[in-house]
């Protein structure tokens, strides 16, 4: 059962199924374990952007193509949707003319770049992604009577999917795990009123669906796309990265295999931009097709660990979760250090890009393989110990 | 030799490097059953012509014909799907993929399961037996497991074999098999390729140096020269001929490539 969930593709790392297993629970359960209006924006994006990254990594890491139009997928997706519920009003309707368009439009963009420029060297796909998606970005930008330009969308969802619809009349219970530990580490003698203050009410409105589209669309992206990766067409790509020359000199036709794993990855991505539409309610050029978010995609699949599909998961949970706290732990850390000289400017929230590029660093010098690649490596000499010793 | 009609035919095939003729008008037709062996000095073109068989290279002028087909302007993958298969001088595999996956992507390309995205590799048993025969084949068995870039020079050697014969083509191409293996290993890839002659339907190419493996194993010895064909006949002809004597023989035998 698990085997063919997981399409025997086990974390082999002991620590790395802990993580797993945690962050697949957080975002299960997100609108129950975390309360306010931050944290819930904050798990959305996480689902999302694991679909992302992990469609990014079957291009990056399991075929080595390298592609700077990622974004550029994700924002079709986003804008087909926020462009027919502008025209069409909010309706569901609308909504699947928006993800029949998004389709199209990325298939046949995909093709595109892919029958074009994937004969020829890497370097040469990277560079056409990178100026066909500038090409789409200022195209954007410039036909504000339709896209908004610089200002973007407003996203009016169906009602279904906002915060005025109850699922549930009455109120269900959730339990802020935040709230218990930051009481449980400044008050624990007092651990009845630190539980009772944990809880709170949780309205189940549209917002709360919303959010359970966007986790059950992640988890089924993620599990279909980690089959995808431990099949034989899977394996063809894998080939590929490894030594094209061979894999053709096999009867292999490479072109083609590429050429479907753009179109893929595409597809993926537009279908998440669709969704992050839905979700945040709001589309410019700079949360969807950014060149600044290109390159966070890119981080978080290293990060994370390329051609692992895990590393996805990992990366994208720990880069949005640094992105969007990283402020309030130097806020908080500054406030320690107040007043001792040199330390505090350093701590500043102000400061927090500072930091972030420090974790990359380390990360990339701790983690060489990204942490999945790294915690089997681990476990693997751990193996190899036990069984030696 | 033989009345069928050959399996492989190239006809005043040409590969021209920026006005340095590699491979130069050569014509040679080869019929199933027998084995020949392709010699010449070191920058002879031996390689090259290969390449433009199996369709690494293109050819300049001239054409390849396979069962009467003319596939020179077909690539790569196109000829090995037809029956084309090869070894390569320089060892080229895989290399953080295990030993066992190298060989069972060359059975996977011959059942055409590429294009399947929903089946897990692990349930096609089948396949999964098949690359681990052709590995033992090669006494590779016990490596199953390491990655192809971890295991030694020799043992890289064998793999490179073991993903041919799991191809099981109908022209085998042999490009130095031997090269670089202990004296212990040779004997093992010879009698894999003598096993295949006995099948006597085949088609193989052999590329070699050491001249005992080639007269024991040869129906027929074509030399190489400067990218032209310069002797084609049985081996003991061949090798007595003064053009042999002169062009090959007189230069030194080893080389790696
Ligand atoms: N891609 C290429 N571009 C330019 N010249 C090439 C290329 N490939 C081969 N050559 C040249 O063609 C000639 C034939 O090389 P080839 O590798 O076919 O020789 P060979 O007979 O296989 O020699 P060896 O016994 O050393 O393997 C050499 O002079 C080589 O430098
Ligand atoms: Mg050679």
């Amino acid at each position: 059962m698990l085997n063919t969930i997981l399409s025997g593709d086990y974390p082999r790392s002991r620590i790395l199924s802990v993580l797993l297993v945690a962050i697949f629970i957080c975002l299960a359960l997100g609108p129950f374990l975390f309360s306010g209006t931050r944290a819930f924006t904050t798990l959305g994006m996480i689902c999302i952007f694991i679909v992302v990254v992990a469609s990014y990594d079957v291009m990056l890491g399991y075929t080595h193509i390298v592609s700077f139009a990622h974004t550029m997928f994700f924002g079709i997706g986003a804008y087909a949707v926020a462009m027919a519920i502008g025209a069409m009003g909010s309706s569901f309707s609308a909504i699947g003319l928006g993800v029949l368009a998004a389709v199209l439009a990325a298939t046949a963009l995909a093709l595109l770049l892919g029958m074009l420029s994937l004969r020829v060297k890497a370097i040469f796909f990277a560079l056409v992604t990178l100026a066909v998606a500038f090409a789409f970005m200022s195209l954007v930008n410039q036909l504000y009577t339709i896209t908004g330009g610089e200002d973007g969308l407003r996203v009016r969802v169906p009602r279904e999917l906002g915060p005025a619809f109850r699922l549930i009349e009455s109120d269900l219970y959730g339990f802020s795990i935040t709230t218990f530990l930051s009481g449980l580490f400044t008050q624990p003698w007092n651990l009845g009123e630190v539980i009772r203050e944990s809880v709170y009410n949780v309205r189940v409105n549209g917002r709360v669906v919303m959010y359970y589209v966007c986790f059950f669309f992640s988890l089924g992206m993620f599990l279909l796309m980690l089959r995808m990766m431990n099949s034989p067409f899977g394996r063809v790509l894998q080939a590929i990265r490894e030594n094209e020359f061979r894999a053709e000199a096999l009867g292999y036709r490479t072109v083609y295999y590429r050429t479907a794993t753009v179109v893929l990855a595409a597809v993926v991505t537009a279908l998440a931009g669709v969704l992050f539409a839905l979700f945040n309610r709001y589309v410019n050029p700079e949360n969807t097709l950014d060149f600044e978010l290109m390159v966070f995609i890119l981080l978080m699949c290293v990060i994370g660990g390329m051609g692992t599909m895990y590393g996805a998961v990992v990366g994208a949970t720990l880069f949005l979760l640094a992105e969007n706290y990283l402020q309030d732990l130097l806020r908080v850390i500054g406030g320690l250090v107040d007043g001792v000289p040199l330390v505090s400017g350093l701590v500043g929230p102000e400061r927090w890009l500072l930091w972030f590029g420090v974790l990359f660093v380390l990360s990339v010098y701790f983690f060489p393989k990204g942490m999945v690649g790294q915690l089997r490596v681990w476990a693997d000499a751990r193996r190899r110990r036990r069984e030696t010793g | 030799m033989t009345s069928q009609s050959p399996v492989l035919e190239t006809r005043e095939l040409t590969i021209n490097f920026g006005g340095h003729y590699a491979v130069n008008r050569v014509s040679c037709a080869f019929h199933p059953g027998t084995l020949t062996s392709i010699v010449g000095p070191n920058g002879a073109g031996k390689t090259t012509w290969f390449n433009l068989i199996s369709g690494q290279l293109k050819a300049s002028a001239g054409s390849v014909l396979l069962f009467g087909e003319d596939i020179t302007r077909l690539p790569a993958p196109a000829r090995a799907d037809k029956g084309l298969g090869r070894a390569f001088q320089l060892t080229n595999l895989f290399p953080n993929l295990t030993v066992l996956e190298n060989v069972r992507l060359a059975v996977a390309a011959r059942h055409r399961t590429g294009y399947n995205f929903w089946q897990m590799v692990s349930r096609r048993r089948d396949i999964i037996d098949h690359a681990m025969q052709y590995l033992e084949q090669v006494q590779l068995g016990k490596r199953a497991d390491s990655l192809a870039a971890g295991l030694p020079h020799g043992d890289q050697r064998k793999l490179e074999v073991a993903m041919l014969l799991a191809l099981e083509p109908e022209v085998f191409m042999f490009d130095e098999p031997t090269a670089g293996m202990s004296v212990d290993e040779v004997p093992v890839i010879l009698e894999l390729i003598a096993e295949i002659k006995r099948r006597q339907d085949k088609v193989i190419l052999l590329v070699e140096h050491k001249m005992d493996v080639v007269r024991s194993l040869s129906d027929r010895i074509v030399v190489l020269h400067n990218g032209e064909l310069v002797a084609d006949g049985e081996p003991a002809e061949v090798i007595a001929s003064p053009v042999v004597q002169e062009a090959y023989l007189g230069t030194p035998q080893q080389a790696a490539g």
